[in-house]
């Protein structure tokens, strides 16, 4: 369990100071996919860097399964760090190593003799799928797999902590969806925790259970990723939720109900769906606003759709979507 | 023109590169690479100890200490050559017994060319991406697996090439070395050419010493474009 309390984290420098974090409370549980999200300047990077005590905290404490992490002397915190592992956005690999090696280096660090490091790192390559590029040079692999081999670096000395640092921000579509499924996958069959720090919130739409959504340096609002998703409450939140301002108020509906549908990877077009749904339970809607995409026969994204008609009109589109694996819905107050 | 490859110049020349040239070519190699490797032993740590102590980043160092290396490095920079080998004359002769001969150049071009190598060090180390050493600091590493695993060989590529530059400079000090009694093509051009007017001599000693910088400067940049990886 990550526990941050009272985490305060100021930088000066030549322009003065300024307060990078302020106050975070947060508990991240064990086996969470936990998303911390926030728009570029809002603190995230440097929260994360806290938790494995690559930024001092200012003050507040770090404590991970009770042990107050800024208390650790260097080379206890040395040896904390290989269980809680990091990937980033620019993946960080050694451009002079080969893959291997590069996934074999925390072992070689740790002290591993040689020729076991590379046996294991052998084997993290394989469950990456990226077993025939052992002897590949990171420049001669796509984002995507640089990315694929930095995650094997981080599993190499057995973490129960993953701390991704927009891990998928440097990626294309494509290939940002491989590498959550990765990432889900190795925290499914793993158990670790994983903290995904992310300025997307399609990526904590697809893969976090629980969210923070950091705003200016402090915790706007904190929960499931369905609650927060459905019902945002805080201005932060919101501005994530619905990134193109519709919804704020300024979109009404008239005549009906308002309707948020999600698509989580849902295999189902929009059209479609919304086609038989009024084929099927005789319920029209009209598309207020989409934003969605579809990789392979997998959709991504949101749309706002306006019911016509009563309550009675809603509960049924409620109803038929919900029905819909991997979607969303949720209605949405006047005042959501 | 027929005539000057029958004259006696010629001839005399011909024969004093018979005689001269190979020893002098020899010297001139040994006590350019031997220079620049003492001097790489004395400059790569400054360098390292500059980039890794800037901040407390990977290394505690005294922030006097830092600039008390700037500041010397700086000042021996800034003697000319030849002044520096007659100032370092006392250490020297504690080192070598005595300040003439080609093993007593070395020293002053050890002294003149570290300073020199600590600063393209410096430059070499700086180039690296510190997100890299923050991820291997991410993973456990202590500071000297930082500077042994990351930092220096991630910049072979670089620290070659500047190794090359470093090469052909002390090459040319160690031309100059020959005012004083360093031997090697530099004292060849200068006693003869200068001192006896054979300017042929010199003109021969010169262009031996443009085909060391070219073959040099080419073992060099092949070195550090087959050592990059990230170039394949």
């Amino acid at each position: 369990m990550i526990e941050l309390q009272k985490l305060t984290k100021t930088f000066t420098g030549a322009g003065g100071t300024v307060e990078a974090l302020r106050n975070i409370d947060l508990t991240i549980p064990d086996g969470e996919i936990y998303g911390i999200i926030g728009m570029s300047g809002a603190g995230k990077s440097t929260l994360v860097r806290c938790i494995n005590m690559l930024e001092r905290p200012t003050s507040g404490k770090v404590v991970i399964d009770g042990r107050d992490m800024a208390a650790l002397p260097p080379e206890e915190l040395r040896r904390a760090r290989r269980d809680i592992t990091m990937i980033f956005q620019g993946f960080n690999l050694l451009m002079q190593r080969t893959c291997q090696r590069n996934v074999g280096f925390p072992l070689e660090l740790a002290g591993m003799n040689r020729s076991e490091a590379m046996a294991r790192a052998a084997e993290l390559m394989e469950t990456v799928g990226l077993g025939n590029k052992l002897d590949a040079y990171p420049s001669q692999l796509s984002g995507g797999q640089k990315q694929r081999v930095a995650i094997a670096r981080a599993l190499a000395t057995s973490p129960k902590i993953l701390l991704c640092d927009e891990a998928t921000s440097a990626l294309d579509p494509q290939s940002t969806q491989a590498i959550l499924s990765l990432i889900r996958e190795i925290h499914d069959r793993l158990g670790l925790t994983v903290v995904m720090i992310t300025h997307q919130m399609s990526v904590v739409e697809q893969i976090c259970t629980r969210v923070a959504i950091l705003d200016n340096g402090t915790v706007a609002e904190e929960g499931p990723v369905s609650d927060i998703f459905s019902a945002p409450r805080s201005a932060a939140a919101k501005r994530l939720v619905y990134p193109d301002g519709y919804e704020q108020g300024a979109v009404t509906f008239e005549g009906g109900a308002l309707l948020r549908v999600v698509f989580n990877g849902a295999k189902a077009t929009m059209n479609p769906l919304i086609a038989r749904m009024a084929i099927d339970r005789g319920v029209t809607a009209s598309i207020i606003a989409a934003s969605t995409r579809s990789i392979g026969v997998k959709t991504y994204g949101n749309m706002l759709l306006g019911i016509p008609g009563g309550q009675e009109a809603l509960a049924t589109a409620l109803d038929y979507l919900r029905a819909v694996p991997d979607i969303l819905a949720e209605e949405v107050g006047p005042n959501a | 023109m027929l005539s000057f490859f029958r004259s006696e110049a010629f001839a005399s020349a011909l024969e004093i590169f018979r005689s001269q040239f190979p020893l002098a070519l020899w010297e001139t190699i040994y006590v350019t690479l031997l220079s620049t490797f003492f001097a790489i032993l004395l400059g790569l740590p400054l360098g390292v100890l500059l980039v890794a102590g800037e901040d407390g980043r990977i290394i505690r160092v005294p922030r006097w200490l830092l600039r008390a290396i700037n500041w010397v490095i700086n000042l021996l920079r800034s003697v000319p050559f030849l002044i520096l080998m007659i100032v370092v004359f006392p250490l020297t002769r504690l080192i070598v017994g005595t300040v003439v001969g080609t093993p007593a150049s070395i020293v002053p071009l050890v002294i003149a060319a570290f300073p020199f190598i600590a600063r393209l060090a410096e430059g070499s180390l700086r180039e690296l991406d510190p997100n890299i050493i923050e991820a291997a600091q991410s993973m456990g590493a202590t500071p000297m697996q930082i500077i042994m695993k990351v930092m220096l060989p991630e910049s072979v590529p670089s620290l070659l090439n500047n190794a090359t530059i470093a090469v052909t400079t002390v090459l040319g000090y160690s031309a100059m070395s020959g005012m004083i009694g360093g031997g090697g093509l530099g004292k060849i051009a200068i006693n003869y050419g200068y001192y006896r007017y054979q300017y042929l001599i010199m003109i021969m000693a010169v262009i031996f010493l443009i085909l060391l910088v070219q073959l040099f400067q080419s073992v060099g940049t092949h070195l550090a474009a087959k050592s990059d990886k990230r170039l394949k």
